[in-house]
């Protein structure tokens, strides 16, 4: 055993529970430290965000840790019950849940990017304070690749699935470019706002609100540093914007084909966009004929979001065919890496018997002439060379199978190489 | 020699057509680069046919004259690099491709009238009335692109399904201005380009002849262009009017172009 994941996300756990064993940006490196101090435990990372907190572990010799008990210290959880909640993955499946959470498909919202910066940085975190040195780098530094792999091979984070950036992105394929764009914001509303603050933070120039009760619409504007307006000059203004957000409580439309008109006149025909988040609807269905005008109520914003949210999970299958082939791609080369510290050790074992068998018949027949040194030498390197080569090339092939670590102790127990394997992966990962 | 860059220049093209009918079902980043690296090398050779073939003739004027299709073919790719480079589109490649291909094709068979020359004829007027014409002509052709796209892109938004062809297409707007930059970088070189042949007819006949279909279809079209030009510049007309309008001169500018199969006036030696 090697690779070893636990950990809590928000499937398995509430956030009453998450909060409880969430790890502050703060006190992260100490965590690390004390992490890769536990008893069987090489390297560790810790990944904790609002939505997860996971350890991640390489374990000393092949023992497995207990990453539990380090959970029961740290937070001292003694009578708090998490074993309900927590999760637990050991080597391939661990690596796999490593991927799969590096490439944003064990999220909450599956593809949102944000995990992934995430976990660069807990990694780096777990860097700086030297818990992850040798294999468990190799590992997540390969969980970034594959990351990077999804993201340009499916589209799993490219459309918009939130009722605001759909907003934006038709704004987007209606103006191209955002600068420069107003939007007139009628009505107040949660929603409404979050469309129109979007909006800004795309680079929208200026905002306009109207509203019933004007005190409200002061307010509104002061917060978004736009231009309040009172309601009764709301058509007589509206064609300086090119985004309308309307959530007015209005019973009727209050914009219709013949406003519509008005404006497109006023506007020279430029394009308008009218987002209508109220119900009843504020603008009349007709006004979406007119030459220049689209109008997007709720029902086909949410629509978008919708089929969004779907193609994502048809893209999320691709992605999870993706992070199989890498599991196995990564589990084959990091068992190639595995017999090489054995090969290495059997090589040194035999050379200092071979060298110790020189000196001794040397001391027995006194000085050698070059040629008969040359000859000793030739002699024993190639039958040190013959009797080595089936082991070496049967550890090579067995690097490729699941039984790999069988052959690798079978072999360390003929040629009584223990000891020296944790001396050799010691001081080869440090080398790394 | 010429002859043959062109049809090296022509079997590029053909994949820039390849790409415009599959662009139609779908859409994929790699076919869209291979499409565009063998129109830039299409380009080449074809620019190098067109070199040619000036050297080739006595004259300037005989060289354009005799290679009338192949130079606009060139003057509409160059329009539609100029717009790739400035919006890095390659949504007008649609309609561009197909009307480059099918003009190489037939200045590569020489499936073109033969145009002669009378001696007596001002040539540098000559040279002067096809060169303004032409980039007239491409910037029309470009013009029309966009107010395809702009009636596409528009029914699409509004329809408010997001089709996968169509996402690829550029903003409403930017669509928008490409047309319009380049129906306002074509009325100059039309008009001025009219004016030209206008002084070659009468250098040559003495009168222009009014009765004359080619004359008389470069004059509805020239007149449509004016309307375009007008309507967008005072009411902002876009979308639907503006794309009838786009249709009717690019209709009437092809119509004139099939004119020289018929019309008297391009056959000058016929006089």
């Amino acid at each position: 055993m090697r690779f070893q994941l636990i950990g809590v996300n928000h499937n398995t756990a509430p956030v009453e529970v998450r909060e409880r064993l969430a790890i502050p940006e703060s006190r992260l490196p100490e965590a690390c430290k004390k992490l890769a101090e536990h008893p069987g435990i090489e390297e560790g990372m810790i990944l904790s965000t609002c939505n997860r907190v996971e350890i991640l572990a390489n374990t000393k010799n092949g023992v497995g840790a207990d990453l539990r008990g380090f959970l029961q210290n740290y937070f001292h959880l003694d009578g708090v019950e998490i074993n309900q909640h927590l999760y637990e993955y050991n080597e391939q499946e661990a690596v796999r849940h490593l991927f799969r959470v590096a490439a944003s498909l064990d999220s909450m919202v599956v593809g949102e990017p944000q995990i992934l910066g995430q976990v660069k940085e807990a990694y780096a975190t777990a860097r700086a304070v030297g818990a992850v040195r040798a294999q468990l780098d190799q590992l997540v530094t390969r969980a970034f690749a594959v990351a990077k792999r999804v993201r340009t091979e499916t589209a799993v984070g490219s459309s918009s699935v939130s009722i605001a950036s759909v907003a934006v992105d038709l704004a987007k394929k209606i103006f191209g470019n955002l600068h420069g764009k107003h939007v007139y914001l009628v009505g107040a509303g949660k929603m409404s706002e979050l469309a129109a603050r979007h909006l800004m933070a795309h680079g929208c120039a200026s905002i306009f609100v109207a509203n019933r009760t004007y005190d409200r619409a002061v307010s509104l504007a002061y917060k978004f540093k736009g231009q309040a307006i009172h309601f009764e000059d709301l058509h007589n203004t509206c064609d300086r914007a090119d985004i309308v957000i309307t959530s007015t409580g209005a019973p009727h439309a209050i914009f219709r084909p013949e406003h519509g008109e008005l404006f497109l006149t006023r506007r020279k025909n430029r394009p308008m966009f009218f987002i209508d988040i109220a119900v009843p609807r504020d603008v009349d269905p007709a006004m979406n004929k007119l030459d220049g005008i689209f109008v997007y109520d709720i029902d086909d914003l949410q629509q978008a979001v919708a089929s969004h949210v779907a193609d994502r999970r048809k893209e999320a299958e691709r992605a999870e065919a993706i992070v199989t082939t890498e599991v196995e791609r990564f589990q084959a080369r990091i068992q190639t890496l595995d017999v090489v510290p054995t090969i290495v050790s059997l090589q040194d074992h035999l050379e200092t018997i071979r060298q110790a068998e020189i000196d001794r018949v040397r001391g027995r027949l006194g000085p050698m002439t070059p040629d008969q040194e040359m000859a000793v030498e030739a002699l024993t390197r190639g039958i040190v060379n013959k009797i080595m080569h089936t082991p070496i090339s049967t550890l090579k092939s067995a690097a490729r199978d699941p039984e790999a670590t069988t052959v690798i102790d079978l072999v360390r127990r003929l040629f009584n190489l223990q000891e020296k394997r944790a001396a050799k992966s010691g001081s080869s990962g440090d080398a790394d | 020699m010429s002859i043959f860059w062109l049809r090296v220049a022509l079997s590029l093209y053909g994949v820039g057509l390849l790409y415009a009918l599959i662009a139609l079902t779908r859409t994929s980043d790699l076919l869209n680069r291979i499409a565009l690296h063998a129109a830039y090398l299409g380009m080449v050779f074809h620019l190098v046919s067109l070199t040619e073939g000036v050297f080739l003739s006595d004259h300037v004027s005989l060289a354009m004259a005799h290679n009338s299709e192949s130079l606009l073919a060139f003057l509409i790719m160059t329009v539609f690099m100029i717009t790739y480079l400035l919006y890095s589109t390659t949504s007008p490649g649609i309609i561009v491709f197909p009307l480059v291909f099918l003009l190489t094709f037939m200045a590569a068979t020489r499936q073109q009238p033969f145009l002669l020359m009378s001696p007596g004829m001002r040539t540098s007027w000559l040279v002067a009335h096809i060169g303004l014409i032409f980039t007239g002509y491409a910037a029309l052709v470009l013009s029309f692109c966009a107010s395809l796209l702009y009636l596409i892109q528009q029914r699409s938004l509004k329809s408010k399904r997001a089709s996968s062809i169509l996402t690829r297409l550029p903003a409403l707007e930017e669509i928008d201005q490409i047309g319009y930059r380049s129906l306002l970088l074509g009325f100059p070189f039309m008009t001025l380009g009219l004016i030209a042949g206008s002084v070659v007819a009468e250098s040559t006949y003495g009168r222009i002849d009014l009765q004359d279909p080619k004359i008389l279809l470069s004059l509805l079209m020239w007149a449509v262009y004016l309307v375009m030009v007008y309507t967008r510049w005072i009411a902002g007309w876009r979308g639907r009017k503006a794309a009838v309008l786009a249709s009717v001169a690019f209709a009437a500018a092809i119509v004139a172009w099939a004119a020289n199969y018929f019309s008297t006036i391009h056959r000058f030696a016929a006089s």
